[in-house]
């Protein structure tokens, strides 16, 4: 932790969005953060992709649990709405704020431990009730607050600091998203905001439940040799399976390569995801072939990486998201009058009259 | 393919050098940030130790500097307001204690040596500052009744109180110079003869320009700037006309009408011939005559003298205007003619040097503008062991070019009286060590401070006319020069980059608040420039620090050193300590002294040019030798 505040000083070329702000003004406070946590890095992403798709700060809801995790989004949008809840349940509390106010943007911080431990019955009925946020889950393999116990993604091998080896199976956040009919699937990696960057930005403009994993190594507890969340066997077994451009609506496709190559997905609001560089028999809208194919990769050794699912939007019909599932109004609560969302005793005495 | 950059070699002193704008802009290399940090600490004689070692006059330079180091000071690029760097060196002068117990020794044994200096300006004294404790013998022959050359007759007091001059003065003479006032040289040749191991001629500019016009000779009202403040000085002229034009906006022209006001003018107008951006005069010497009410009048070309019985009555002027022409310089077009009244004319349009007194047929060569050709880095012109500097050499500039030239010169005069080469300059060296002190504690304030430039205090309009003596700037008080000292950046803690230990984890990309640093693949230059977090906005003039290749993926550390503000959170964010805020201390040689060598008993100079790192972190990278 630093003893000086981040000066507000910053370089004289620094470009304004269209709202007038610059990066700069998409900040948190200072990270408490160990120095070089990768969670610091995925903030530094999350900044950048809300600054490109020029969003309002307090159009945002950022929540979060417990562990390092919670502590993130207090370092970015720092005029957002926020809560960090309790451990585990940032998906119940996201939901909340999501159903009373569907205009707000909904994204969730959490960690292996938050959503893979303590927090799983949360996170599997978050995907399947499909609620319109960007679920991140900052997956270092390790209980960082905790002084570095193995986390429930830890791999079968992976030692501990103090050279324990883990024998435990672990839980595939990307795996299991995919089972239980998530839309959007990612994986990522802080050490490369290249790639993470445009699919955090198709990942809030993605309607319904959007999860990107990202490998955010522990540099205090599970950096070293033998562990398989470190940033250098990460790199040692990166394989970016898919790149993926995120297209803001109406904006022409400058392609640089063969059509042949690219695939492109829409998403609801008319921008569009393209694909491209993708593995000859890879359908990133095939949810059994994408989960085959991650298996596969997985016994090669290798950490596949990228938007490696999304369902296309579909046609005209009933909504799939949470809204639609539950045939809720179609404005923010916030924008009832309160006679009307509470309409008193009366009648209630009325509706109880009903079921008696 | 085009070859991809070729990683920085900071084991060269000039690459951290060059980081420390305002010590690589100052002609004799003073280490600014160190004594701006002795000041903040409230250790003025340690800071005026460490500023004499460099420039030797740090009372009369503190006051009278051009201040190359300001404009290039990375304040201006950030915030548009360089440091008060000169104005803090006056406060270490003003709050220094008795020096003089810390000034090198002489030995009573000479080493048989003898030198002879001519003119006792600032560039001869410099010479005999240094070669004195060495155990030359040096004789400097002065024209004039007084030492201190220009420093003496040009400055005016109200500038610059002769107590601040003569006691700076006395330190060198006072270290057993061979001082012959009234002593004019009228032969070089003569001087030669005499059994002197080497000469060195500081003679300075001491001829003023003309302006040969109609009428010019035919009034005494009609002076020659430098003379005629020359004469204030020596106490010949005290007063002067009512109304009275001053011809050339250069310093001497500002001078020259401040000094007339205090001489009684109520009326004195600088005459330019082009706009104010062609001004030659210092901004903050401009301002200070704006603000006695000097009135400058520009596009005034002077065209002839109105005299009556001798005595003048005005000048008459070309209104002109100003347009490039085909060569790319300006062209004046005349468009009216003007009578501006006055008593008294006094011309500052420049100075030159003059030798009538070098013989042509002694080995000295000239050039074809009649000045003597001068080695540029031997200082010794085409006879061996006769040495020049200061104006002298190549004509005016100004106090602190006058004092680097003394060092150089020093240096060769020793190199030559030792029979060894003049032109293998002895190497710089640098010192790189650590300035961590905890977790996240520095030795130096690292924090930005967004404070505006303190504004320098003058006397009262009124007051300052009464007498000619009145400084007319009261220096900072102590809450200006706390303010003040917290501007320094401090750019010589560097930001220093062990490429072997990065783990590429982006920590220290996403906290730079001036986005400084990049991480990505090498390339051609005119490629590589154009991939970086931020636009370069200065380059090449300010530096890129170019890593060698990083261990996990080979990319590399880009550092775009332009406008960082060396705060340290890339070190503090950083897991490995690839970064580290080390000071880089610039070890300059002097005559018979090595880089980093002292004069023997030199205790609190030790004290005063040591870094200030203390703890386990102490990591000297000694000897880093160009």
């Amino acid at each position: 932790m630093s003893h000086i505040k981040k000066p507000r000083i910053h370089h004289p070329a620094l470009t304004r969005n269209r709202l007038g702000l610059t990066r700069r003004d998409y900040e948190g406070t200072m990270s408490t953060l160990c120095a070089g946590c990768g969670h610091d890095s995925i903030t530094a992403a999350i900044i950048e992709a809300f600054w490109e798709l020029e969003i309002e700060p307090h159009r945002v809801a950022k929540t979060s649990g417990i562990g390092c995790s919670g502590k993130t989004p207090t370092y970015f949008l720092q005029e957002a709405h926020g809560f960090n809840g309790v451990h585990g349940r940032m998906p119940s509390i996201t939901t909340g704020a999501h159903a009373a106010n569907r205009e707000l943007l909904c994204i969730g911080v959490s960690g292996d431990g938050d959503s893979l431990s303590i927090g799983m019955g949360q996170f599997a009925h978050v995907v399947r009730r499909n609620v319109d946020m960007l679920y991140i889950i900052e997956n270092n393999g390790v209980y960082g607050l905790t002084k570095g116990q193995f986390s429930a993604s830890a791999d079968v091998g992976s030692t501990a600091k103090r050279g324990q080896v883990n024998r435990e199976h672990p839980i595939d956040s990307v795996l299991l998203a995919l089972n239980l009919g998530a839309g959007f699937v990612a994986r990522s990696f802080s050490g490369d905001k290249e790639q993470l960057v445009p699919i955090l930005k198709a990942g809030l403009r993605h309607r319904g439940f959007a999860l990107i994993d990202i490998i955010s190594p522990c540099v205090t507890f599970n950096d070293h040799h033998g562990s398989t969340k470190s940033y250098q066997y990460t790199r040692d077994n990166y394989n970016q399976l898919v790149y993926a451009d995120f297209v803001p609506p109406a904006h022409e496709i400058a392609a640089t390569y063969d059509e042949g190559d690219v695939r492109t997905v829409k998403l609801h609001d008319g921008s569009s995801i393209r694909f491209r560089k993708v593995p000859g028999n890879y359908d990133p809208t095939d949810r059994d072939a994408v989960y085959g194919y991650i298996r596969e990769r997985q016994r090669a050794g290798e950490v596949a990486t990228g938007l490696l699912y999304v369902e296309e939007a579909g046609g005209v019909g009933e909504e799939s998201d949470f809204h639609g599932l539950q045939g809720t109004v179609e404005e923010p609560l916030v924008d009832y009058p309160f006679a009307e969302l509470c309409p008193g005793a009366e009648k209630l005495e009325r509706l109880q009259e009903r079921f008696r | 393919m085009i070859a991809s950059m070729k990683p920085t070699d900071t084991r060269n002193p000039d690459h951290y050098h060059r980081v420390v704008d305002c010590q690589w802009g100052c002609p004799a290399h003073t280490d600014i940030p160190e004594y701006i940090r002795l000041i903040a600490n409230g250790q003025y004689t340690e800071s005026y130790l460490l500023n004499r070692k460099s420039n030797i006059f740090p009372g009369i330079l503190g006051r009278t500097c051009d201040r190359p180091c300001e404009p290039v000071c990375r304040r201006v690029r950030l915030d548009g307001e360089p440091v008060a760097i000169c104005r803090l060196k006056r406060v270490a002068s003003d709050l220094r204690d008795d020096i003089r117990p810390y000034l090198p020794e002489i030995p009573t044994e000479k080493n048989g040596k003898r030198i002879a200096c001519i003119g006792a300006g600032c560039a001869s004294l410099t010479v005999a500052n240094d070669l004195l404790p060495l155990g030359y013998e040096v004789t400097i022959f002065e024209k004039l009744a007084k030492p201190g050359g220009l420093m003496w007759t040009n400055i005016p007091e109200f500038r610059l109180p002769a107590q601040v001059l003569w006691e700076e003065i006395d330190y060198i003479l006072d270290m057993g110079v061979d001082l012959r006032l009234n002593h004019p040289i009228d032969s070089l040749a003569a001087l030669l003869e005499e059994d002197y191991d080497a000469v060195f001629i500081g003679s300075g500019a001491p001829k003023g320009k003309e302006l040969n016009l109609p009428g010019r000779w035919d009034s005494k009202q009609i002076h020659i700037g430098i003379e005629w403040l020359e004469s204030v000085r020596f106490g010949h002229i005290d007063e002067c006309g009512d109304r009275v034009l001053v011809i050339g906006v250069g310093n001497t022209a500002m001078d020259c009408c401040r000094t007339a006001q205090r001489l009684g003018a109520s009326d004195v107008k600088v005459m330019a011939r082009k706009t104010k951006p062609y001004f030659k005069a210092s901004p903050w010497e401009l301002e200070d005559a704006i603000e006695e009410q000097v009135e400058i009048l520009e596009n005034h070309s002077p065209s002839r003298f109105i005299i009556e019985d001798g005595k003048v009555k005005g000048m008459v002027f070309d209104l002109v205007s100003w347009h490039p022409c085909e060569n790319g310089r300006l062209k004046a077009e005349v468009h009216d003619t003007k009578v501006i009244e006055a008593d008294e004319v006094i011309l500052a349009i420049g100075q030159d040097t003059a030798f009538p007194w070098i013989e042509r047929d002694i080995g000295i060569e000239f050039n074809n503008w009649d000045m003597p050709i001068v080695d540029k880095t031997t200082f010794m012109t085409s006879r061996d062991g006769v040495f020049m500097g200061g104006d002298a050499a190549w004509g005016p500039e100004n106090i602190i070019w006058g004092v680097e030239h003394g060092h150089q010169a020093a240096i060769s005069i020793h190199a030559y009286c030792h029979g060894e080469s003049l032109t293998d300059r002895p190497p710089e060296g640098m010192n790189l060590i650590s300035q961590k002190m905890g977790l996240h504690e520095w030795t130096y304030s690292n924090d930005y401070d967004e404070a505006q430039r303190a504004k320098m205090r003058h006397v009262d309009l009124q007051e300052r006319f009464k007498r000619m003596d009145i400084e007319v700037e009261e220096g900072f008080d102590i809450e200006q020069t706390l303010k003040e000292v917290e501007r320094c950046l401090n750019c010589d803690a560097q930001t220093h980059f062990e490429a072997n230990l990065c783990i590429e984890c982006d920590a220290c990309i996403d906290i730079c608040p001036l986005d400084c640093l990049t991480i990505t693949h090498n390339g051609p230059e005119e490629d590589l420039t154009q991939r970086l977090t931020a636009p370069l906005l200065n380059y090449p003039e300010e530096p890129l620090f170019i890593s060698e290749e990083l261990p996990q993926t080979g990319r590399i550390m880009v550092k775009d050193e332009d406008l960082c503000i060396h705060c340290g959170l890339c070190a503090e964010r950083c897991p490995t300590a690839a970064w580290d805020m080390r000071k880089s201390d610039l070890l300059i040689p002097y005559a018979g002294l090595a880089a980093g060598e002292l004069h023997p008993g030199m205790s609190i100079m030790d004290l005063a040019g040591a870094p200030a790192a203390v703890g386990e972190s102490e990591l000297a990278e000694a000897g880093a030798v160009r």
